[in-house]
C-alpha cells in the first residue's frame, strides 16, 4: 500500500551527474525539489574515468558554469590535475581537461546539495511515475511513498534494467555493482515509451603501489592557472598528481588474440549496441589488427586512495585474462588489480520522442536527461541535465523554456542532435559536430551564455556585474586598438624584425598590426598598452576576436542563414501525416520528430529541399 | 565625434523562395560608417553580432516615433543619391542576401541607409531549341538595375517605362557586344512574380544565350531554382491560392526532375572527379578532426606542408574540372568538332550543308581547303564548332603540308570527330591511319557519297571501326543528314538528352559551386601560408567538402563521423 509522501514542484529521479545539475537549478531558481537517489553513496558518482574536459567536453563544463550550473565549481574544487589540450591548433579547440579527485569530487557535491534551499535529498528507487489525465503527477518509490509534483526529471543514467557483463559472468546490477533499477523500466514501456538498448564498458582498476612507474613516461599537469568556473580565484598549481602514460605491446596483443572466444563481445553475449569512440581494447585490437600498439594511461582515482585507472583497456574479458593482460603491459607486470573491467547494458530512452526542451511530448511533465537519453560522458549528461532542470522549472512557473540552437552553445548542439537526429549508439560530442565551432569557443562560454544564466536566475547579481565589466573592457579594448595608430618607431620596427614580421612603411592602427601572424597581444602591450592594464582573460578574448576576425565573420554568416530558418516556425500539433505533397518518408519523420522550426525540420535525415518547399509553400497558405 | 545620421532601413528576409519585407525610417539613431566606427549599442550589436540585421533587431532598434513606410523605392532614391556602396554579397543553395550599405550627405544632412535585399533571381526562360529566339527572365527588385549594367541601348532601362520593349545589346565587362536583344522591362506589381520582370530576347543561339545568362548572374542576380518563379508568383499573391495543390505538385516535380536530371548529368566524368577530390578530402579532415578531438591519441599530426600539398592537389583537379568540365564549356564555347579524312572525301561540303550556307571552298579538286575554316552551328540545342580541316595524305606541297599539319593538331584537340570516308574508293591506307589515329576519342565515322557505286568494304569496316557509330550519307543528294544529326546529340548526352531548361541550369550551377569550392581550397591554403591555426584551415577545407557535395547532391549527414571512427583507432 502507497503513502502519501509529499508534494513538490520538480522531483528528479537519480542524482547522478545530470540529476545533481538538474536539482540544484531547479531548487535555485525557486522550486521545491525532490532528489531521489538509489543510494547516498552514489551522488555525483564516476563510474568510468576520473577525469571532466577535453575536446567539445571541457567546452559543456565551460556552458554549464556560464548558465549557472556546478560541475565547473566542483571540479575546479577538486581536481588533483589540470591541463590544457590542443595548445597548438587555435582558440576554436582548445580545450581543458581535469583529473578529479573522485571521492572528493561525490562528496564535495553531495555538501553542495544538502546545504541547498529548497531541496531535499533521499535514498530511494523509483519505481513508477504517477500519470493523470495523460500527464506525469509524481513518482511511486519501491517503499510505496507516493511522492506528487508538478514535473518529473528523469535522470537514471545506466541504472535502468542495468546488467554487468564479465566474460561468462552476467548479472543485473547498475554501474559499479549498485542496485539496478528494473520496474521503472517496464513501466515506461507500458506507458508506450520507445527505449533501446546500449552498452558501454570500463576498465578494470589496480593498485598504484604495485606499478612501476619507471618503465612508464610522465604527464604531469599544466603549470598554470587553470579553472572551468568564471568563479574560480584559488588554483592548486603545486600540489598536482601526475597521470603515466604505458603501452599496450605484441604479448597483450596475443593474450587477447587467444582469449578471444571468451570476449563476450564476440561471442554474441551482448546485444547493446556499443559506442564506436570507446571501443573495449579486444574490439580495437580486432578491428585495427595492424597497429602493433595503443596507448595506456594509468590516472590516479583520488589523493586518499592508491586505486589506479587503467584508461585505454576497457574490456568485459574474463576476470583471469584481465589480470593477464594488465600484466603483460610495460610497467603493470606485477600489478594487482582493484577491480575488474566489465561491459554494462542498459535501456535508453529513443530521444527523438523529446521536445527540444528535454521534455516527453506523449507525457507533459515528464522531463529525461543525462546518459537515459542516449548519451555518454558525464559531461553530456550534465549539460543536459542542467537544461531539463531548468526546464521544468519553468514549466511549473509558467515560463517559456529555454532551448539553446546550433550557434548558441555545444549544449544546442547536443540537445538538437538527439531530439532531431536520434542516435544509434551512445552520443558522445566531438568538436566536429559543432558546425559553428569557431564561434563556439571555452573562451567565450561566458560572453555566449552568462546573459541567459542571469535571466535563468542561476547567476547572481555580483558575478553579474563582473562579467558586464569583463565585457565592456573587451569592447573598450577593441575600439582603442582600432583608434590608436603607431607609426615605425625604432622599438617597433626592432620588434617587428625580431618577430619575423614586415616592418611598417607608414603608420597603422594596432587593430591592424595585430592582425599579423607573427604579433600577439603582448607585442601591442609591449609597445602601446592600453591607459589601464587589461586583465589576462581580457587580454586572451581580444587577440582571438582580433586575430580571427574574417574568419568568425565567415561563420556569422553561416549563424545567420541558420537563424532564418530558425525563425520560421513550425506548429507543434501539425499534421504532417496529410499534408498533399510531402514524401511519404519524410510525412513520417517529420510526424514523429515534429520540429519546432523549418531550420530544425531541414536537418532531419530523409526530409529532402522539396519536402521543405512544400512545407513552406504550406504554411505561406496558411497565413494567407 | 559623434556624428548624427539620418537613417533608413529596409530589411528583407528570404529564405528559399519566402520572404517578409519590412522598411523602416528614423531620424533618430546616430548611426554611421563603416560598421567598425559605429558607436550606437544598439546597431553596433546587431551589426557586429549578428552581422545582419535580423528581423527582431530591426524592431528593436526602432525608437518611438520613428515610423514604418512601405513602399519605399530604395533603389530609385538611391540612384539620386549617387552613393558610396559597400557591397557584401554571399550565396548559397538554401538562402541568400545581398547587403548594402549606402552612406550620402543629402540636405546637409548625412545619410545613411542599410538595406538588406531579396535577392534577384534569372533564368534562361525558354527550353532550348534549334536557333530562333530565347528568353532570359530576371526577377527581383535589382532586376532592373542589374540588367542596366550589362545593357546598351538608346534609353537606361531604369528610366523606361513599364511594360516596354527596347533594342540594344549586351555587352560584357570590357565593352565587347555579346548579343543583340530585345528587352521587355516590367514593374512590380503586374507582372508574373509581383517583382520588377525584365526579359532579354537574345537571337544568337545556344551559345550567346548562356553568355548572356553569366554576365547577368555576373552583374548580381542568382541562378534561379527550378519553379521558383512559379514560387514567387504563389508567394507574392499573384496565383489564386486556391490553386496551392497545384503550385505545390508542380514544384515538387520540377524539384525532383532537377534533382534527378542534375543527379544525371554528374555521373560519368565530373561526378568521378568530384568524388575522387571530395574522398582525398574528407580523409584530410576527418585526420585533422582526429588530432582535435582526440588530442592525446599516438595518431601523427597533420602538418602544415601536408596541407598545402593536398590542397594544391586539390586546386588543381577543380580547376581542371572547371577546364575540362564538358559541357559548361560547351555552352561557352560550343563542342569542338573536326571534320577529318582524306583529300576530297566531302568534308568542306559537310560544313556547307551543316551550316547551310557555302562558306568553305567546295571543289572536285583534292586538296581544295588548304587552312582550317571554323563556323558555329546549333545542332539538336547542341552548340557546335565545327572545323572544317585540310584533307590528310602525304604530300610535297609546302602549303599542303602545312594544312595537313594543322589538321592533326585540331584533330588532337576536338571534342568530337567527323571522319569521312569516301564510298565510292576502298578503303586506304590513310584511312586505316586516320581510324587508328582517333580509337578511344569521340568520334563518328561518315561514309559519304553513297549515290556512287560502291567500293568500300564494309566488313572490312566493321572489323577496325567497329567502336563507332556509323552513319552513311550523300551530301549531294542530301540524304543521310538526319542521321547524322541524331548521332551527335547521341553521343552528346550519352542517351540522356532531356529537352528541357534544366539542363543547363544545372550546368551553371556546377560551375557556380566548383568555382566556390576553389575559393575555399585556396583559402585554406593561403591561411595555412599565414600561420593561420588548424581549426580555421579546417573550416575552409569543410565548406570546400560540402560545396563539392552539394554537385554530386551528398549530404554532409555522418560520414566525417563514419571516416574519423574507421580509419583511426580511437577509445578510452
Ligand atoms: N557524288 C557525290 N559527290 C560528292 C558528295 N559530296 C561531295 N561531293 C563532291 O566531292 C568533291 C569534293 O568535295 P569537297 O567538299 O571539296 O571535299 P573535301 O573533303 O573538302 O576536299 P579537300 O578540301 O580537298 O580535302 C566535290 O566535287 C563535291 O561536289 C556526294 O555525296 N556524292
Ligand atoms: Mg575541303
Amino acid at each position: 500500500m502507497g503513502y502519501h509522501a509529499g508534494e513538490f514542484d520538480v522531483i528528479i529521479v537519480g542524482a547522478g551527474h545530470a540529476g545533481c545539475e538538474a536539482a540544484l537549478a531547479s531548487a535555485r531558481m525557486g522550486c521545491s525539489t525532490l532528489l531521489l537517489t538509489i543510494s547516498l553513496d552514489s551522488v555525483a558518482f564516476m563510474p568510468c574515468n576520473p577525469s571532466i574536459g577535453g575536446p567539445a567536453k571541457g567546452h559543456v563544463v565551460r556552458e554549464i558554469d556560464a548558465l549557472g550550473g556546478e560541475m565547473a565549481k566542483n571540479i575546479d574544487k577538486t581536481y588533483i590535475q589540470m591541463r590544457m589540450l590542443n595548445t597548438g591548433k587555435g582558440p576554436a579547440v582548445h580545450a581543458l581537461r581535469a583529473q578529479a579527485d573522485k571521492v572528493l569530487y561525490q562528496n564535495t557535491m553531495r555538501q553542495t546539495i544538502e546545504s541547498t534551499d529548497n531541496l531535499v535529498l533521499r535514498q530511494s528507487i523509483a519505481d513508477q511515475l504517477i500519470i493523470e489525465n495523460g500527464i506525469c503527477k509524481g513518482v511511486i518509490t519501491h517503499t510505496g511513498a507516493e511522492y506528487r509534483g508538478k514535473a518529473v526529471v528523469l535522470t537514471t543514467g545506466t541504472y535502468l534494467r542495468g546488467k554487468i557483463i564479465i566474460g561468462d559472468l552476467q548479472y543485473e546490477s547498475g554501474p559499479n555493482n549498485m542496485k539496478p533499477s528494473v520496474k521503472l523500466s517496464h513501466h515506461l514501456k507500458e506507458l508506450g515509451l520507445e527505449l533501446v538498448r546500449f552498452k558501454t564498458g570500463t576498465p578494470p582498476r589496480v593498485y598504484g603501489s604495485t606499478i612501476d612507474y619507471d618503465k612508464t613516461e610522465i604527464q604531469p599537469g599544466d603549470q598554470a592557472p587553470r579553472a572551468f568556473s568564471f568563479e574560480t580565484t584559488e588554483y592548486n598549481i603545486d600540489e598536482q598528481l601526475p597521470c603515466w602514460l604505458t603501452y599496450t605491446n605484441e604479448e597483450t596483443h596475443q593474450v587477447i588474440n587467444s582469449n578471444l572466444h571468451r570476449a563476450p563481445m564476440f561471442s554474441g553475449v551482448i546485444e547493446g549496441t556499443g559506442p564506436r569512440y570507446c571501443p573495449s581494447i579486444e574490439d580495437k585490437i580486432v578491428r585495427f589488427s595492424d597497429k602493433p600498439r595503443h596507448q595506456i594511461f594509468l590516472e590516479p582515482e583520488g589523493r586518499s586512495t592508491d586505486e589506479v585507472y587503467v584508461q585505454g583497456l576497457s574490456t568485459s574479458m574474463p576476470e583471469e585474462v584481465q589480470i593477464k593482460i594488465l600484466r603483460s603491459v610495460k610497467g603493470l607486470e606485477k600489478v594487482v588489480m582493484m577491480r575488474p573491467g566489465y561491459a554494462i547494458e542498459y535501456d535508453a530512452v529513443v530521444p527523438t520522442q523529446l521536445w527540444p526542451n528535454l521534455e516527453m511530448k506523449n507525457i507533459p511533465g515528464l522531463f529525461t536527461a543525462g546518459q537515459l537519453n542516449g548519451t555518454s560522458g558525464y559531461e553530456e549528461a550534465a549539460g543536459q541535465g542542467l537544461l531539463a532542470g531548468i526546464n521544468a522549472a519553468r514549466k511549473v512557473q509558467g515560463k517559456e523554456s529555454l532551448i539553446l540552437d546550433r550557434s548558441q552553445a555545444y549544449l544546442g548542439v547536443l540537445i538538437d542532435d538527439l531530439v532531431t537526429k536520434g542516435t544509434n549508439e551512445p552520443y558522445r560530442l566531438l568538436t566536429s559536430r559543432a558546425e559553428y565551432r569557431l564561434l563556439l569557443r571555452h573562451d567565450n562560454a561566458d560572453l555566449r551564455l552568462t546573459d541567459i544564466g542571469y535571466e535563468m536566475g542561476l547567476i547572481n547579481e555580483e558575478r553579474y556585474q563582473k562579467f558586464i565589466a569583463k565585457r565592456n573592457s573587451i569592447e573598450i579594448e577593441k575600439e582603442r586598438l582600432k583608434s590608436e595608430k603607431i607609426g615605425p618607431r625604432t622599438d617597433v620596427q626592432d620588434l617587428l624584425r625580431n618577430v619575423g614580421s614586415k616592418e611598417l612603411d607608414n603608420a597603422v592602427d594596432l587593430f591592424t598590426l595585430l592582425k599579423r601572424p607573427e604579433v600577439t597581444y603582448k607585442h601591442i602591450e609591449q609597445l602601446a598598452p592600453a591607459p589601464v592594464k587589461v586583465s589576462e582573460e581580457v587580454a586572451e578574448q581580444v587577440e582571438i576576436q582580433v586575430k580571427y576576425e574574417g574568419y568568425i565573420r565567415k561563420q556569422m554568416q553561416d549563424v545567420e542563414r541558420l537563424k532564418k530558418m530558425e525563425k520560421k516556425r513550425l506548429p507543434m500539433d501539425l499534421d504532417y501525416l496529410n499534408i498533399h505533397g510531402l514524401a511519404k518518408e519524410a510525412r513520417q519523420k517529420l510526424d514523429q520528430v515534429k520540429p519546432l522550426s523549418i531550420g530544425q525540420a531541414s536537418r532531419i535525415s530523409g526530409v529532402t529541399p522539396a519536402d521543405i518547399s512544400v512545407l513552406l509553400v504550406f504554411l505561406a497558405d496558411k497565413k494567407g | 565625434m559623434k556624428q548624427r545620421y539620418d537613417l533608413i532601413y529596409k530589411y528583407v528576409y528570404f529564405y528559399r523562395f519566402n520572404y517578409v519585407e519590412t522598411y523602416f525610417e528614423s531620424n533618430q539613431l546616430p548611426f554611421c560608417e563603416p560598421i567598425q566606427s559605429v558607436t550606437d549599442w544598439r546597431a553596433k550589436k546587431s551589426l557586429q553580432q549578428s552581422h545582419f540585421l535580423s528581423y527582431p533587431d530591426v524592431l528593436k532598434a526602432r525608437p518611438k516615433g520613428g515610423k514604418r513606410q512601405s513602399n519605399l523605392i530604395v533603389g530609385e532614391e538611391l540612384a539620386r543619391f549617387d552613393l558610396q556602396i559597400r557591397l557584401f554579397f554571399f550565396m548559397n543553395f538554401l538562402s541568400s542576401m545581398v547587403f548594402y550599405i549606402f552612406r550620402k550627405r543629402f540636405n546637409n544632412r548625412q545619410f545613411c541607409v542599410v538595406k538588406i535585399m531579396f535577392d534577384t533571381i534569372a533564368a534562361i526562360a525558354t527550353p532550348p531549341g534549334e536557333g530562333g529566339i530565347a528568353i532570359i527572365r530576371i526577377s527581383g527588385s535589382q532586376a532592373i538595375h542589374i540588367v542596366d549594367k550589362i545593357y546598351k541601348g538608346n534609353l537606361k532601362l531604369s528610366t523606361v517605362d513599364s511594360h516596354t520593349i527596347h533594342y540594344g545589346h549586351i555587352v560584357n565587362n570590357v565593352g565587347e557586344v555579346i548579343d543583340e536583344v530585345m528587352v521587355t522591362v516590367m514593374k512590380s506589381p503586374r507582372t508574373f512574380t509581383r517583382e520588377d520582370v525584365v526579359e532579354v530576347n537574345c537571337h544568337g543561339g545556344l551559345v550567346s544565350v548562356q553568355r548572356v545568362l553569366e554576365e547577368v548572374l555576373c552583374a548580381g542576380a542568382r541562378l534561379a531554382e527550378p519553379g521558383e518563379f512559379t514560387k514567387r508568383a504563389f508567394l507574392n499573391g499573384r496565383i489564386d491560392l486556391s490553386q496551392a495543390e497545384a503550385v505545390i505538385d508542380l514544384i515538387r516535380a520540377k524539384t525532383d526532375r532537377a534533382m534527378k536530371v542534375a543527379m544525371g548529368q554528374v555521373q560519368g566524368k565530373l561526378s568521378g572527379g568530384i568524388e575522387k577530390i571530395r574522398n582525398e578530402l574528407l580523409q584530410l579532415i576527418a585526420h585533422i578532426e582526429v588530432n582535435i578531438d582526440y588530442p592525446e591519441h599516438d595518431v601523427e599530426e597533420v602538418t602544415r606542408s601536408l596541407i598545402i600539398e593536398k590542397g594544391d592537389w586539390i586546386k588543381d583537379e577543380i580547376t581542371l574540372l572547371l577546364r575540362n568540365s564538358h559541357q559548361g564549356k560547351i555552352m561557352r564555347e560550343g563542342l569542338s568538332t573536326a571534320i577529318v579524312g582524306r583529300p576530297n572525301v566531302g568534308k568542306s561540303s559537310l560544313l556547307n550543308t551543316l551550316i547551310q550556307e557555302s562558306k568553305a571552298i567546295v571543289t572536285d579538286i583534292p586538296g581544295t581547303t588548304r587552312d582550317i575554316i571554323e563556323e558555329y552551328v546549333n545542332v539538336r540545342g547542341i552548340p557546335l564548332r565545327l572545323i572544317d580541316t585540310a584533307g590528310i595524305r602525304h604530300t610535297e606541297d609546302v602549303v599542303e603540308k602545312i594544312g595537313v599539319k594543322k589538321s592533326r593538331e585540331v584533330l588532337d584537340q576536338a571534342d568530337l570527330i567527323l571522319l569521312l570516308l569516301n564510298n565510292a574508293e576502298p578503303l586506304t591506307e590513310e584511312d586505316m591511319e586516320l581510324l587508328e589515329t582517333i580509337r578511344n576519342r569521340k568520334g563518328i565515322i561518315v561514309i559519304n557519297k553513297m549515290d556512287l557505286p560502291q567500293k568500300l568494304d564494309m566488313t572490312q569496316l566493321n572489323n577496325v571501326a567497329e567502336e563507332f557509330p556509323l552513319v552513311t550519307m550523300s551530301i549531294k543528294n542530301e540524304k543521310g543528314i538526319e542521321v547524322l544529326e541524331e548521332a551527335i546529340a547521341k553521343l552528346f548526352f550519352e542517351g540522356q538528352l532531356q529537352s528541357d531548361d534544366l539542363t543547363y541550369v544545372s550546368n551553371a550551377r556546377h560551375i557556380q559551386l566548383l568555382k566556390e569550392a576553389k575559393g575555399s581550397i585556396e583559402e585554406a591554403s593561403e591561411s595555412c601560408d599565414h600561420g593561420l591555426p588548424v581549426d580555421m584551415i579546417a573550416f575552409d577545407l569543410r565548406r570546400c567538402w560540402e560545396l563539392l557535395g552539394e554537385i554530386t547532391g551528398e549530404t554532409v549527414s555522418e560520414d566525417l563521423l563514419d571516416q574519423i571512427f574507421s580509419r583511426f583507432c580511437l577509445g578510452k
